[in-house]
């Protein structure tokens, strides 16, 4: 693969990247001995601590239930976030300022505020306002959480989607005499939606991972969760209980961002979009315009 | 036109997984139901063994014993009764919103907690101690903790109490679980876990532990355990019958001989009821 | 938190008591309580965390875009691992696999000490990977010919990154950048989990010991808006200021 950061190697440029990947590979080996021999020493390697994880047991007590919460809540969170992300992105743009200015406030608001006091505070107001089960209860409130600031982000990402789009496409759209939101639908948010496609996936696997902070905060029983038990019960295995979930949680998001990129990809072919898309493909090909939309945590 | 196949084809993807989500749900709820009409939630430890733990078996220790007579005395069997986990900074708020209807979870009586809610009992005396390695000897009273590096769960009484008292110099680490106390003490990086004996020694007892650490005996504080019910609770009476009746009727020492006998736990007798010793 | 009324004549102290009585009762749960202190954590949290995150995101993008193949999967995969993992898991790890377990020196014996380093050390290790994808991006703006000219000069990769792209590339992400540090803020509450004093250690120490849970909530979230708000107004001025006009 070329790029236009480097020029094509010549035979010392060659030499020089196999040098580096050398010292490279070794830094790295060296450091990864390190942390398995240091690992080996404190016990942390032995057996024991890793057998519960390929018994079904520990799937069916403790893990798989709790994947299935964090599934429930996260699905359920983007199910609702995604529409009330682009209708209040949209409501932004308004021509209207008594439509535009109410819905920047509501945006601003949420997204100022940690996911983890926004849950808190809907598990305390639905407790003291609603009569929702207990047992309901927290997976609203972590849901609430979820959707009030990440629907807040994903307006964010609409609007600049929309804006990265030239001009030129709104002027020609009223031209031919289509009206306001006509132009919103057959030919701004068709192209932007390409644009936003991995800042919006990107946004998505955080609502993966902020399900997480309803376990910590409401003993939402989610997958994160299930570790303080597991661990109690095989013998204090922190780290090979943690490493289980992080890798169970790397293989769901790696789904979800695997998805969107075959999505994207189909999308793409054949139409051209004017829109820049935040490509992960490295610097070159055509030449882009516009800014990124915002990557967001 | 493009707008429509990526909002139905995410639409799909996300009902599949509402929908696959969802029929696990749906399992659980039958079973809940099908024991008839009444249930009563009761508030316990997940991750503490001995006291209550959640185990591929199902739910044991003491705590979880101690409820499940209590339960049966109010007239409940052992298969109307819902765990709901109640982790140590939740209970008050537990209670006085009414997720459950009484909790046994290592719940130390206290003048603070008196406050918020009302406690049956006590059914236990435990003290808070310090869980060392095997081979150190150097912690034989609490000022030995001064300048060593302690660990406890987050926010908990056995840290503040540390802090306040008893031995203010000492450094403490804070972690939101037990186990990973264990992992530090383990690997050296911690002196002593500190916590109630009673839960210490569940730890101490686990098969992987078995001769790496031991209880310092130390008995730095009493710590009464209560059953917790909401303010101004008619469950309070009811219970402190029923715990009268499993100290007298030898279940009581069934439980403990189960719970803490593997643990070589040596428990103080019953306690009287409503008698708190400070 | 509000100060001890200032002296007033006498005549008008007695006008002035029910509101400060009203006062003292709407902040009473605040007595007691080191709001600032809790919130200077967060402050210490966040600036170290995005300097280094800068740093080591910036790093990781060269890498990324670089000519060594093996660098380039380092960094491939360091972002795909570390952008999965809920950020409670990295900062946990930090403490139970570096410090209590691998028994890496951080240069104190204090636990305290420790235990904040190790929180900015996994703020660092998650947030750069944000930042090297948002780098990235800003790298995709920056015009072909602008690089293409720089190799025609005779400038070596770390030269057209360093002199010609990268300079370019941070104008450009100003605005994604700033919603990373915004989220970072944010993110610092997680550091409560390894039992760093910081502003949401203190919120749920706050809820444990007083009844008013709306009250405190409020509160925190104010403070976070105190400095999340002014932060995005802010960098949004300079990113507007210092856009490359295309």
């Amino acid at each position: 693969m070329t790029s236009v950061l480097y020029d094509t190697q010549g035979p010392r440029a060659k030499r020089r990247n196999i040098l580096y990947s050398a010292l490279f590979l070794v830094a790295f080996a060296a450091l990864l001995w390190w942390v398995i021999t240091s690992l080996n020493d404190k016990d942390q390697l032995a057996w024991e601590k890793w057998k519960p994880f390929v018994h079904s047991e520990a799937w069916s007590t403790y893990l798989w239930p709790g994947l299935q919460n964090t599934l429930k809540a996260a699905a359920l969170a983007m199910v609702i976030a995604l529409p009330l992300g682009a209708f209040f992105g949209i409501a932004r743009l308004s021509d209207h300022a008594w439509i535009r200015i109410p819905a920047a406030a509501i945006v601003e608001f949420f997204r100022a505020i940690p996911v983890l006091v926004l849950m808190i505070f809907a598990d305390a107001a639905y407790s003291a306002y609603t009569n929702t089960s207990s047992d309901d209860r927290p997976l609203y409130a972590v849901i609430t959480g979820l959707v009030l600031y990440n629907s807040s982000v994903l307006a964010e990402i609409v609007r600049a989607g929309i804006l990265s789009l030239p001009k030129g496409q709104s002027e020609a759209a009223m031209a031919v005499g289509l009206r306001k939101n006509q132009v919103m639908r057959f030919i701004l948010l068709p192209q932007a939606v390409t644009a936003m496609l991995p800042a919006i996936v990107s946004q998505l696997v955080v609502i993966v991972k902020d399900t997480a902070l309803g376990g910590a905060v409401l003993t939402f029983p989610e997958l994160l969760a299930s570790v303080s038990p597991m661990s109690a019960y095989y013998g204090a295995n922190t780290i090979a209980s943690f490493t289980v979930v992080a890798l169970i949680y790397i293989a769901l998001n790696f789904s979800l961002t695997s998805f969107a990129s075959w999505l994207e990809g189909r999308l793409r072919r054949g139409k051209k979009s004017t829109g820049v898309v935040l490509a992960p493909a490295a610097v070159g090909g055509t030449e882009s315009t516009g800014t990124g939309v915002g990557i967001s945590i | 036109m493009k707008l429509r196949k990526v909002t139905a084809a995410s639409a799909v993807v996300l009902a599949l997984a509402v929908t696959a989500t969802a029929c696990g749900s749906d399992d659980k709820k039958d079973s809940d139901s099908s024991g008839g009409g009444k249930k009563i939630t009761i508030g316990i430890k997940f991750d503490q063994p001995g006291i209550g733990q959640k185990t591929p078996q199902g739910y044991s220790g003491f705590d979880v014993d101690v409820a499940t007579y209590v339960a049966g005395k109010l007239g409940y069997k052992a298969d109307q009764i819902q765990w709901k986990e109640t982790k140590s900074a939740d209970r008050e708020n537990a209670l006085s919103r009414g997720d459950v209807d009484f909790i046994a979870a290592s719940y130390s009586i206290t003048p603070e907690r008196e406050k918020k809610v009302d406690f049956a009992g006590p059914y236990l005396l435990a003290h808070q101690d310090v869980l060392i390695r095997s081979d150190d000897t150097a912690i034989k009273s609490p000022s030995d903790l001064n300048s060593k590096k302690l660990c406890s769960v987050t926010g908990s009484t056995s840290a503040q109490n540390v802090h306040d008292k008893l031995a203010p110099k000492a450094q403490l680490q804070q972690y939101p679980t037990y186990s990973a106390c264990l992992t530090g003490l383990q690997s050296k990086a911690i002196d002593a876990l500190t916590t109630d004996d009673s839960i210490l020694a569940g730890y101490a007892s686990q098969a992987a532990f078995k001769g790496k650490f031991k209880l310092g005996g130390l008995k730095m504080t009493n710590e009464n355990y209560g059953i917790g019910v909401k303010k101004g609770s008619d469950l309070k009476a009811k219970i402190n019958t029923a715990l009268e009746a499993m100290v007298s009727d030898g279940s009581w020492q069934k439980a403990v001989d189960k719970n803490f006998g593997p643990a070589q736990y040596k428990n103080e007798p019953a306690p009287k009821i409503g008698n708190i010793v400070s | 938190m509000s100060g001890p009324p200032v002296r007033r004549p006498r005549g008008r102290r007695t006008r002035a008591s029910p509101h400060a009585e009203a006062r003292e009762i709407v902040f009473d749960f605040l007595q007691g309580y080191d709001l600032l202190g809790a919130f200077w954590m967060t402050v210490k949290l966040t600036v170290l965390s995005a300097v280094g995150s800068l740093i080591w995101g910036t790093m990781l993008a060269g890498m990324r875009v670089g000519p060594v193949p093996l660098m380039r999967g380092f960094g491939t995969a360091y972002v795909n691992i570390v952008r999965n993992i809920p950020l409670t898991v990295i900062i946990l790890f930090t403490s139970l696999g570096l410090d209590q377990t691998l028994r890496v020196s951080l240069g104190s014996d204090q636990v305290d000490t420790v235990n904040f380093r190790l929180a900015v050390l996994g703020l660092i290790a998650y947030t750069s990977a944000f930042v090297c994808e948002a780098l990235r991006s800003g790298i995709n703006t920056v015009p072909v010919g602008q690089a293409e000219a720089a190799r025609a000069i005779g400038l070596n990769f770390t030269q057209v990154l360093t002199l010609v792209v990268l300079p370019q590339a941070f104008r450009s992400v100003v605005g994604p950048l700033t919603n990373v540090l915004i989220a970072l803020t944010k993110n610092t509450t997680v550091a409560a989990a390894i039992g760093v004093a910081e502003a949401a250690t203190l919120m749920k120490s706050m809820i444990e010991n007083e009844a008013q849970l709306i009250a405190i909530s409020a509160v925190f979230a104010f403070g976070f808006m105190c400095l999340t708000l002014p932060t995005g107004l802010l960098l949004g001025w300079v990113g507007k200021k210092v856009a490359v006009k295309r």
